[in-house]
């Protein structure tokens, strides 16, 4: 890995819609250079995916999140891995993390109504044999989603010049 | 001996002549024609775009909710000094708790060293442009200043010096990482100059304020060189690298003589810097981290302007601090008519460069302190500007 290819990770991260040509003016190499790295980072999967963080409530279209706590039970045939493969390919779930304290998993569940979230909890995530309980936390409301606050930020204060 | 008290008939002037004699801030007529303007993209700003850190700010609220409010020791808060001293080894000084002294913003310390060392008739080197405060300073000490031009490398070399230098000069002013210009020295630089200090028996006032944004190699204090420590006076502050411009925190570190000049102008006029401040300090050198963010930053707007800038003008690659002092000689006007017209045509607020001294006429200063969206967008602009007037 290059230095400027850490910098323009930084970057993306930051802002993904920048142009190769922005990134080669502020990375200092050539606009092929950029394009044959993105290339080379999207193929070994350094980079996964491009993609927006939309605030849904902004709008009508507004979804319902639900952070799912799941305990779960291990045999010598089932492990946390095989377990969590199974919740992670269901569509509706937005993101599966193995944590410590009470619960085994924290599954964060994206759907379109309340009732479509506890139904799939219901149907979907009870019934996995490993799966001994569930405990089910409808989120209200987001303040800061991937690092990004989602209220209004503070102004620009400074004078239009100073020394 | 009755008078009557109106304008006319005053008996004796009420203003110091050598306060009456100060030029006002060039800067001032820009700030007035900016007023009232919409959609001004201002590169005229000296100061970080960038947040306090929220840690620091948090520990001010909860200062305050403690109750810390008092006066503190005249040289500042024990545990702020030593992080002080701790943080300068990342310069390579390593200097003693005792040498520092905590003061209102680095501009209180530019002043205190000033008037510590600088009698009547006393010469000091200037080099120029620079920021504007060093010589109204030096003058209200009845001190002469030397502007020493340095353009248009902008780097002051033994060779200049010695140019300049003679028996009444006491002090040299070197400000680097450098507002407007961007300049800054390398070890071997400063090297060369610090043979002339020495040879010259000078006082070097280093304002080392853009330390932590320097560029393309580590920042090094002048007075980490051999010999150098007891010839330095450094000047630092928390306004540019923590973005704490308005709380006023800044700090001075000079040889044992010259700390107890300073340590007794500070007890009389300033008392010691707000309480909150300091302890935002403690905590900004605990954010280091923040701090590098900030850098990167400023180091991909700094290769993006300099590389539009030469496309349509001529300059420098900045090595360090938020500025570029471009060239705008080849569109045949003046820096003041420059700004003016690129203010009014095309609402983009630039500092002329004759604000920093007669020999940065010919330049401009563009602070690249702005999201990146609204740098591009004022480089765009400015192009039209420069393209229509060619």
């Amino acid at each position: 890995m290059e230095d400027f290819e850490i910098e323009m990770l930084r970057i993306l991260e930051e802002n993904a819609r920048i142009s190769c040509e922005e990134l080669a003016e502020t990375l200092g190499v050539s606009a092929e250079t950029v394009k044959e790295s993105l290339r080379k980072l999207e193929e070994n999967g350094v980079i996964l995916k491009y993609k927006a963080i939309v605030n849904w409530e902004k709008l009508q279209e507004d979804y319902v999140y639900a952070v799912i706590n799941v305990k779960v039970s291990l045999s010598r045939e089932k492990g946390y891995d095989d377990i969590a493969r199974r919740i992670a390919k269901f569509p509706e779930v937005h993101a599966v993390r193995l944590v410590s304290g009470e619960a085994d998993f924290q599954v964060v569940i994206k759907g379109k109504t309340l009732k479509d979230v506890a139904f799939f909890v219901a149907e979907k995530i009870s019934t996995i044999p490993e799966v001994r309980d569930t405990v089910t936390h409808f989120v209200l409301r987001t303040y800061k989603e991937e690092g990004v606050t989602l209220f209004a930020d503070e102004e620009d204060r400074r004078l239009a010049f100073t020394p | 001996m009755q008078t009557k008290k109106t304008e006319d008939s005053r008996l004796r002037r009420r203003v110091a002549k050598k306060v009456e004699d100060l030029r006002p801030s060039g800067i001032r007529r820009f700030f007035d024609l900016v007023i009232g303007r919409e959609d001004v993209i201002s590169l005229g700003v000296g100061e970080p775009d960038f947040p306090v850190p929220w840690r620091v700010r948090e520990e001010m609220i909860y200062s305050l909710e403690k109750g810390f409010t008092s006066y503190t020791s005249n040289l500042g808060l024990p545990e702020l000094r030593e992080g002080i001293v701790e943080y300068y080894r990342r310069f390579s000084l390593e200097a003693s708790p005792s040498r520092v002294l905590v003061t209102t913003g680095a501009s209180e310390a530019i002043d205190l060293a000033i008037r510590a060392i600088i009698d009547p008739g006393d010469r000091v080197l200037v080099p120029e442009p620079c920021y504007v405060s060093y010589k109204p300073l030096i003058t209200i000490c009845h001190g002469e200043v030397i502007s020493i031009p340095t353009n248009p490398s902008f780097k002051l070399t033994k060779e200049t010096i010695e140019k300049y230098v003679d028996e009444k000069t006491k002090a040299l002013v070197l400000n680097y990482p450098a507002n407007p210009t961007g300049v800054s020295y390398t070890k071997k630089e400063l090297e060369e100059i610090a043979e002339s200090v020495v040879e010259h028996d000078l006082i070097v006032i280093s304002d080392e304020i853009y330390a932590e944004l320097s560029y393309d190699y580590k920042h090094v204090s002048i007075a980490s060189l051999n010999g150098m420590d007891d010839r330095c006076i450094i000047i630092n502050g928390f306004s540019k690298a923590f973005s704490m411009t308005g709380l006023r925190v800044g700090y001075l570190i000079a040889p044992d003589d010259i700390f107890n000049a300073v340590l007794k102008i500070h007890q009389y006029c300033m008392l010691c810097a707000p309480i909150t401040s300091q302890i935002g300090a403690i905590e900004a050198l605990r954010s280091l981290d923040e701090v590098e963010k900030a850098r990167a930053e400023y180091l991909r707007r700094r290769n993006y302007v300099t590389k539009r800038l030469n496309e349509f003008l001529e300059v420098k690659k900045p090595e360090g601090a938020f500025y570029a002092f471009p060239n705008i000689a080849s569109t045949g006007m003046s820096s003041e008519e420059f700004a003016e017209r690129l203010l009014f045509e095309k609402n983009v607020a630039v500092v002329p460069g004759n604000v920093f001294g007669e020999c940065g006429e010919g330049y401009i200063r563009m602070a690249f302190a702005v999201k990146f969206e609204k740098l591009k967008e004022a480089l765009d602009r400015m192009e039209e500007f420069v393209n229509a007037k060619g």
